[in-house]
């Protein structure tokens, strides 16, 4: 068995020495908590007040960076299945492209999810309130969950008033002619669109249930936090998406 | 059970492989079934009979999809990630494990469901791993189009939530679980090519979920996002709208190219780690390796209308796309430079691990060198869809990956099973492998140069006259038996070494990276992955996780 390696003492040459400038290689932020404490000795996940919340906030960000991929693609087949057409046996160009009007109450649901975002945001804000955490991590009462309980709970309205109003406007569109399988591809890429929007927000709105229900059962504060922040993050995210989308839907149809 | 509902990385990096073993069993035999098939058309299989044109069709598709989907991005991409990943970045574990085998277990479904597409009426889709529209829109449009296809459909959207999910959780693992004094120079180069192709899978996954979305719609709810007005299907009229083909194409192939580099980056990564340590010399340019690592992921991302040259696209958008496609042969250039730099010293120590990372390289340039060629639109008119392209990508994707996932098995067997592979066996191995994949796929651009295009299920007969090239082609075929048969040679080898083989030390291959690290130390890093060329002591290497001995 050869010898791999040994566990002499040898002192390594340093390429910078540390004096000004950039720190030394071997202190610089590697994301892994290496600030100098004891926490690397510490079980992952346990390494400071931030580690987690940093871990699961990088969580949606890439997961909603591929989300964004997704909408992209269903954006830019709106626009190629726009232009499309063929010339017909005169030689004229011939789209069968016919520009949908949304339904006014399309503009009701847009200010109830940003007003719900509002109330998403006030409910994430209760849980970084530096006085009320405290308590909390000292276990002095949970005066953060109180704050932030009823402001998801109005989120979770706000976004179940939404989804029901998007709802509503696929019925006035049904009753006005408008189905899935119309030949008309604007009517498709409407339902698409909202569609897999309002998947999204449904999941969103099981996702804020699950905040408040750990809002009450999770023992650690980092953990309340993370729930609610995370729900937050998504929730707004699918209010921005909504408004590139609605205006595509209103404005460049 | 436990064994199975583990959410241990190590575990799952294992299972990935079992999966990708079982894909590229079944992708390999389909694959025989077509030589065979084209050799000897009117030969009955056992059991079966003489095999139908569609049949023919149907084993192109499933062989395609088996081995891109769940061999090449499988394999190399979450296999090996999970495996050594965490370990290399001195990481416990994933960010998050139970995600992780989440990820894991719908890429089962998705590998069942496709399986199970053969098992149903009609038999397997026949539209190629491409599916192109409207052969893949309009069930009626042949045989195992229809319930079928919709497996097919299935799978792959699985599939793209599975790769999603795993991409996630990759790349919070890199980002935030390093142990102190992991740097970003100090990143293994796998590690920096594990970045690219989740950054990747992230970008195009999803793309082909929502491209596998219309195109269900399209199928079933009577949209018309793909297929053309006054399609002729059989007799009768099915085109609806003014659909287009070719918005499938864009966004097929914008997830479709990426994802040939989510197969070949990990190999590339793993042979720069392996040509160090087997040539014992720092890798040459560190940085400038990493960075044409991304760049040719970024790149990637902007060349896949190179695959529509002659579809029918805009021309200008063809010249622009050529453009960024030579152009990506740049950093791949810069990559193969700094290999050839590290090894041309000479020195090299040629294990098996080491062999089937040259192997690698050596496929990697051979079906490299054909890549400007066929990203010329001009010539690409005359040579595109025939075995050309076959023999294209077979060479620079499949057999430079699969040589990879070799190089990585072997590489890494000792960490699994705490024994080596046989040694003569592997090589006996490698060379029988190299030369029938030679074999094999270098007579098929002669093929391709004669015209010989890739979806015909035999060479002559009424319609078709390939006479002069049948002898070529059974040339092929006794070649794509051999390179099959002597992958037994490593199956009972990966078999028997895991009871029999010789015990192996701690670090056997006196690598540097982490992986190799013992057991339950708390790092901290203090130098490069690559410094072979440092004493310590009385051995010329300094591993990662030697330095943290020294501070105390």
């Amino acid at each position: 068995m050869p010898a791999t390696f040994t566990r002499h003492p040898v002192e390594i040459e340093r390429k910078d020495t540390g004096i000004g400038g950039k720190p030394p290689l071997d202190r610089r932020p590697t994301g892994g908590g290496g600030d100098g404490d004891n926490w690397e000795n510490r079980p992952s996940g346990r390494r400071g007040p931030r580690e987690l919340l940093t871990r699961y906030r990088l969580l949606v960000i890439f997961a909603l960076a591929g989300d964004l991929m997704f909408f992209v693609a269903l954006v830019s087949a709106f626009f190629v299945r726009q232009s499309a057409g063929h010339f017909d046996a005169r030689e004229n160009y011939i789209s069968d492209w016919h520009p949908l009007a949304v339904p006014p109450i399309l503009w009701l649901n847009t200010a109830v999810l940003l007003l719900s975002s509002v109330t998403a945001e006030i409910a994430r804000r209760q849980l970084f309130r530096e006085i009320d955490v405290m308590e909390e991590w000292l276990g002095l009462g949970r005066p953060a969950v109180k704050r932030a309980a009823p402001w998801l709970v109005a989120t979770l309205a706000l976004g179940a008033l939404f989804l029901a109003g998007q709802w509503i406007a696929w019925k006035q569109l049904v009753a006005a002619g408008f189905t899935y399988s119309s030949p008309d591809p604007s009517s498709h890429f409407f339902y698409l669109i909202t569609g897999t929007h309002g998947l999204h927000l449904l999941l969103g709105i099981l996702a804020l249930a699950g905040a408040l229900i750990g809002l009450f059962t999770l023992r650690r504060i980092e953990l309340r936090q993370i729930v609610v922040d995370c729900t937050a993050w998504y929730w707004h995210t699918m209010g921005i998406f909504w408004l590139f989308l609605f205006g595509l839907l209103v404005f460049f149809q | 059970m436990s064994r199975l509902l583990t959410t241990s990385h190590r575990r799952l990096g294992v299972l990935y492989l079992y999966l990708s073993l079982a894909a590229v069993t079944t992708g390999t035999l389909l694959s025989l079934l077509m030589r065979i098939h084209r050799v000897w058309p009117d030969a009955p299989l056992p059991f079966y009979g003489v095999l139908k044109p569609e049949d023919y069709l149907a084993l192109v598709t499933m062989h395609g999809t088996l081995m891109i989907f769940f061999v090449l991005t499988v394999a190399p991409q979450s296999g090996f990630a999970n495996l050594v990943m965490p370990a290399q970045i001195g990481a416990r574990q994933m960010a998050f494990p139970r995600l992780n085998a989440a990820a894991f277990w719908l890429a089962v479904a998705a590998f069942l469901i496709l399986i199970a597409a053969f098992f149903v009426p009609q038999g397997a889709p026949i539209s190629g791993w491409t599916s192109y529209p409207p052969l893949s829109a309009i069930p009626a449009a042949g045989p195992g189009q229809g319930a079928g296809m919709d497996l097919w459909l299935a799978s792959i959207g699985v599939f793209c939530l599975s790769a999603w999910l795993s991409a996630v959780n990759m790349l919070v693992t890199i980002l935030s679980e390093r142990c102190p004094g992991m740097t970003w120079s100090r990143l293994p180069m796998t590690v920096w090519a594990w970045l690219v192709t989740s950054i990747l899978t992230l970008l195009v996954f999803t793309v082909l979920l929502a491209a596998i979305l219309l195109l269900f719609s399209d199928r079933h709810f009577g949209s018309s996002f793909f297929v053309p007005v006054g399609d002729l299907i059989n007799g009768r009229v099915v085109g609806r709208g003014d659909g287009s083909p070719l918005l499938w194409l864009h966004l097929f192939w914008f997830f479709g190219h990426p994802e040939v580099y989510i197969a070949v980056l990990p190999g590339m990564g793993l042979a720069t780690s392996l040509f160090a340590n087997f040539a014992r010399r720092g890798v040459r340019g560190y940085r400038v390796m990493a960075a044409m690592l991304v760049a040719i992921g970024l790149l990637g991302l902007v060349v896949w209308g190179h695959h529509m040259f002659v579809s029918g696209m805009n021309p200008y958008a063809g010249t622009a796309f050529a453009l960024t496609t030579m152009a990506i042969a740049v950093p791949s250039t810069v990559e193969v430079l700094g290999w050839l730099t590290l090894l041309s010293r000479g020195g090299l120590r040629l294990q098996t691990p080491m062999l089937f990372a040259l192997g690698f390289l050596s496929f990697f340039i051979a079906g490299g060198l054909t890549g400007p060629i066929l990203a010329q639109p001009a010539l690409d008119a005359y040579l595109h869809n025939t075995f050309f392209v076959v023999a294209h990508f077979h060479l620079v994707m499949a057999m430079a990956g699969v040589f990879s996932i070799f190089a990585g098995i072997y590489y890494w067997y000792p960490l699994l099973t705490g024994r080596l592979m046989n040694e003569a066996l592997g090589k006996l191995h490698f060379w029988i492998s190299v030369i029938a994949a030679y074999g094999t796929f270098l007579p098929m651009h002669l093929s391709g140069l004669a015209g010989e295009p890739r979806h015909y299920d035999r060479l002559t007969g009424p319609a078709t006259s390939f006479a002069s090239i049948v002898a070529n082609e059974r040339g092929i075929t006794f070649s794509a038996l051999l390179l099959a048969g002597a992958q037994l040679l490593f199956l009972w080898n990966l078999i028997h070494s895991a009871r029999r083989g010789r015990p192996a030390p701690q670090n056997p291959w006196q690598a540097t990276t982490l992986e190799w690290a013992p057991e339950n130390q708390n790092f901290r890093v203090n130098c490069g992955p690559y410094e072979y060329e440092i004493a310590s002591g009385q051995e010329k290497f300094l591993p990662q996780w030697e330095a943290a001995s020294k501070q105390e």
